[in-house]
């Protein structure tokens, strides 16, 4: 041990010796470190001191006081068991979906992408509201439909489903990565050697993506685990949701300890997933690449189970497409469930009532996002080219809010700056600084992979030149991470127009969000108004996504490809 | 503009145990004369990146002095140091076109956009690639990139240019042709070079001097003739082209050289390095082509005769490895020319001779 110690103390006082000959380094990497230990580590320090302190002194009387409510373990159980679930079902479904879409030559592919994409640039409580209006009380299919009425759709059936509809994209996403990077030679190789295609399947490419699954089981856990938009609106009180009552205890009760409480249960089973998933399953992954890529032969599935999957494709894109259609159409109906002729009524109600949360909205994400992809490339820059003292702390700890549900960081934030020295709540600046600190994480991902990518010398021929540390960062690797840095901002600005859980928290009568606007509408029965607002939302990422990308392919387009093949 | 390496060690601690060491460069010593181009060769892991890049500043050495033009240098970053490197991969600023990756370096030291146009038109002109000035890196080929690389080091007309393994990339042909090209540029130009590579016959092309190197040590510095005639050991024999070693004692040491047993006779071999004396174990390096093979004629005494054990026909050239009784190994043998020079077939008595001037002697490795 003391050798060990020794040694670690040695090379960070070399390391030490190294960065103070490059003052501006030293001093960005301090103000890193302070900014993420005040605007990470201390929110989740306060979640956790005002839970365990009660009157100054050192107790766990309000955990166990939580704890032994019936009410809120139900919450705790159902919180986990919600989350189980989806996972397991959405990860089926997004990996029959990415199966089909890698495996398959099936017609309509682009189609099939596009729709799965849709839910990860919307909000995710759109599921859950056109849920409402398919089944509640007045739903579309319930009531005007089959004339039933009091269908139960709030509790556990809505909500399973909105969720799985809601996440099963993300797996998709990260299983088709790992189909695609599964040489389909292996399969042939397999199939040649006498394999049925069952066997094949059973034998060769389920267990190569088997890391990949549980990663996806894994991260659509603690996502959903997270998740407060659609609990919110559709748990109901008889299945409650522990997010969601952490939330009700600050909001409702004015009880900050007992929603700190409750937030500190929902952040142990998150933290303790995410990092299984992040250290332990994302590692196994096998590279089965070698050589030249080579094309699909398409062989492993059978005609027969090629057009059952795309009937199940089909199936799936319709449900999430009659989810948009509804909110499209109860967007424009007067009177959802009553009157569905056409109106503009309720777009008009946003334009001029509501139009505040709309311009704030985008004011805050477009501020928030750049800054945020600017420290999340600075971060990246010094994690991969860099050597000093404390660089696993602050990877760790910039990756930190990805693991931390939204509910959590939310109440940690205005324990935090509620009172001095920082008395930020009910400010502009409060929710910039959370959603910067919330997204830097997606800043990082990209800016380490493109780094990662980028042969080191490339930096050292500038050095060699003549160039200082700080010319060949503004010169050659910022440009280089540019379309890292623009993917990256498309991710977290839809993000931040979309986020919930933290900023309703943090939004005040002065600055205001659309996502809280529309939950506010739907609490009081205005589905029209929320499905007006929901539209003009996902319009406006829309808009920005093609602005961004028009951008990009503008000033980059003609050398895109090297700077992402090298 | 000399470089001279005094004393130079590079000591690499272990990531993830401190306490082990890796020697990667074992004090070495080395003086490079202006206008010069030396060729570090040797075995990957020998040191001789790791010393291309101590003279460019990249790394620190553990100990020694680096000396550029006169100057002690060790102190001196790499952006401030005037060496310019032509890296393995170009490293080409992907985002920059072919004129802003030449003209990055006079951009640095603050020159006007008009000026830095003139340079790079006229380097490129002389070296022969004007008609790339506007492209992208992206619309290049290997050889043309490696000539942006190229260019973009010497528009600095930097003290000492390096070369890491420049031509690795590259396929055989178009790395014949471009050796030659490095080498004519270099000598245009005048500049002292440093020249990292594992191929040997790269290294015989563009060198005036070679400095063969085996963990971390200097093995030997000479020019390609020398190192090729006359290696200064075993390891150099071996690593440079095919050798035959014949072990031997010296029967008599005169004034010319000595005179060693081989086979049946002896030969009168000139001395080049170490003392020897009378008696003592040497080895007898002589390279394949120097074989000489003749029919076996029985009313002429040779000094040696052995037996053909395997035939390699390779075009212009046709291999023998030959069973001599009076060596342990087998005798290796190039004959240039076989329609001329006549075929021996497996199992064909042969006389083995060679020229005694194609000869050179080590002391003996036990």
């Amino acid at each position: 041990m003391m050798k060990i110690h020794k040694n670690w103390f040695k090379k960070s006082s070399q390391e030490i010796a190294h960065i103070t000959k490059d003052p501006v380094l030293l001093l960005f990497i301090l103000a890193i470190f302070s900014s993420l230990i005040i605007f990470i580590v201390y929110p989740l320090y306060k979640v956790i001191v005002v839970s365990v302190f009660s009157k100054g002194q050192f107790s766990f009387g309000i955990l166990k006081e939580v704890i032994s409510n019936w009410y809120f373990r139900q919450g705790l159980y159902n919180s986990i068991l919600m989350g189980v679930l989806t996972s397991v079902f959405g990860t089926g479904i997004g990996f029959l979906f990415a199966f089909t879409l890698a495996r398959t030559d099936i017609p309509l592919k682009k189609i099939f992408h596009l729709v799965a994409i849709i839910p990860i640039i919307s909000p995710p409580f759109i599921g859950a509201m056109a849920i409402i209006m398919l089944f509640g009380n007045n739903g579309l299919i319930t009531s005007t439909l089959l004339g039933i009425r009091n269908f139960r759709i709030y509790g556990f059936r809505g909500l399973l489903f909105a969720q799985v509809i809601t996440f099963f994209p993300v797996a998709y996403i990260t299983l088709r990565g790992v189909l695609e990077s599964i040489s389909p030679t292996l399969e042939d190789a397999a199939f040649d050697l006498g394999g049925s295609r069952w066997k094949v399947f059973q034998k060769v490419t389920l267990p190569l993506a088997i890391p990949g699954i549980a990663s996806a089981i894994l991260v659509l856990f603690v996502e959903t685990l997270a998740d407060f938009g659609n609990p919110l609106i559709l748990a109901g009180s008889k299945f409650p949701i522990l997010s969601v009552q952490a939330y009700l205890q600050i909001t409702g009760m004015y009880d900050l300890p007992r929603g700190a409480a409750l937030a500190l249960i929902l952040l142990v089973p998150s933290i303790s997933v995410y990092f299984l998933q992040k250290y332990w399953v994302a590692r196994k992954k096998y590279v089965t690449v070698t050589g030249k890529p080579t094309a699909s032969s398409l062989k492993v599935v059978s005609p027969a189970v090629k057009w059952i999957l795309f009937g199940l494709c089909i199936l799936l894109t319709a449900i999430i497409l009659l989810i948009y259609i509804t909110i499209l159409w109860g967007a424009f109906a007067k009177v959802w469930g009553f009157d569905n002729s056409l109106t503009t009524k309720h777009f008009q109600y946003v334009f001029s009532v509501g139009f505040k949360a709309v311009t704030d909205t985008l004011l805050i994400a477009a501020t928030s996002t750049p800054l945020a992809g600017i420290l999340g490339m600075i971060i990246a820059f010094l994690v991969v080219r860099k050597k000093f003292p404390g660089k696993n702390i602050m990877e760790f700890t910039s990756m930190l809010s990805f693991a931390v549900p939204g509910t959590v960081i939310g109440i940690g934030y205005i324990l935090g700056f509620n009172s001095p020295p920082l008395v930020l709540t009910g400010t502009f600046l409060i929710l910039i600084l959370n959603f910067i600190f919330r997204y830097i994480p997606v800043g990082i991902q990209s800016g380490v992979a493109i780094l990662r990518q980028v042969d080191p010398s490339i930096e050292e021929a500038a050095i060699d030149l003549g160039a200082d540390s700080q010319y060949t960062f503004k010169r050659i690797t910022l440009p280089l991470m540019i379309p890292a840095f623009f993917s990256g901002l498309i991710y977290s600005f839809v993000r931040a127009m979309t986020a919930i859980s933290a900023a309703i928290f943090l939004v005040s009568a002065k600055w205001n969000l659309m996502t809280v606007q529309i939950m506010s509408q739907v609490e009081s029965g205005r589905l029209g108004a929320a499905s007006a607002f929901s539209v003009i939302l996902v319009a406006i990422i829309l808009l920005a996504i093609l602005l961004i990308r028009a951008i990009l392919t503008l000033f980059y387009g003609s050398f895109k490809g090297t700077m992402l093949k090298i | 503009m000399s470089v001279k390496l005094v004393n130079i060690s590079k000591i690499f601690k272990d990531h993830e145990d401190i306490q082990k060491k890796v020697i990667a460069v074992d004090n070495v010593n080395l003086e490079i004369k202006e206008g010069e181009m030396v060729t570090l060769l040797g075995p990957s892991g020998c040191g001789k990146t790791t010393t291309l890049r101590i003279i460019s500043g990249f790394e620190t050495p553990s100990a020694g002095e680096i000396w550029i033009s006169g100057k002690m240098v060790n102190n001196i970053p790499p952006n401030k140091r005037d060496t310019s490197m032509v890296f393995q991969s170009y490293a080409i600023f992907p985002h920059l076109s072919v004129a802003q990756n030449i003209g990055f370096g006079l951009e640095l030291k603050g020159w006007k956009r008009k000026d830095i146009k003139v340079e790079v038109k006229k380097i490129m002109a002389i070296m022969d690639f004007l008609e790339l000035y506007s492209r992208r890196p992206d619309q290049l080929s290997g050889g043309q990139q490696q000539r942006v690389a190229l260019a973009r080091a010497i528009i600095n007309k930097p003290s000492v240019l390096l070369f890491d393994e420049p031509l690795s990339n590259l396929d055989a042909k178009l790395r014949i042709q471009m050796r030659i090209e490095i080498r004519r540029i270099q000598k245009a130009f005048g500049i002292t070079s440093i020249y990292v590579t594992h191929d040997q016959e790269e290294a015989m092309t563009v060198s005036d001097r070679i400095v063969i190197m085996n963990d971390g040590k200097i093995m030997q510095v000479a020019t390609p003739f020398n190192i090729y005639s006359y290696p200064a050991n075993d390891f150099v024999a071996d690593f440079i082209g095919r050798v035959n070693f014949i072990s031997t004692k010296i029967k008599e040491i005169n004034e010319k050289g000595c005179v060693v047993a081989f086979g049946n006779g002896q030969k009168e071999i000139q001395l080049r390095y170490g003392n020897f004396q009378t008696g003592d174990k040497v080895t007898l390096i002589v390279r394949p082509e120097s074989i000489k093979m003749t029919c076996c004629k029985e009313d002429k005494i040779y000094p040696m005769k052995g037996k053909v054990d395997k035939v390699v026909y390779l075009g212009p050239t046709i291999e023998y490895e030959i069973e001599v009784d009076s060596i342990d190994r087998k005798i290796n043998a190039v004959i240039y020319n076989p329609i001329e020079a006549g075929f021996f077939h497996e199992g064909d008595l042969v006389n083995i001779d060679f020229n005694p001037s194609a000869a050179h002697i080590l002391p003996a490795q036990d």
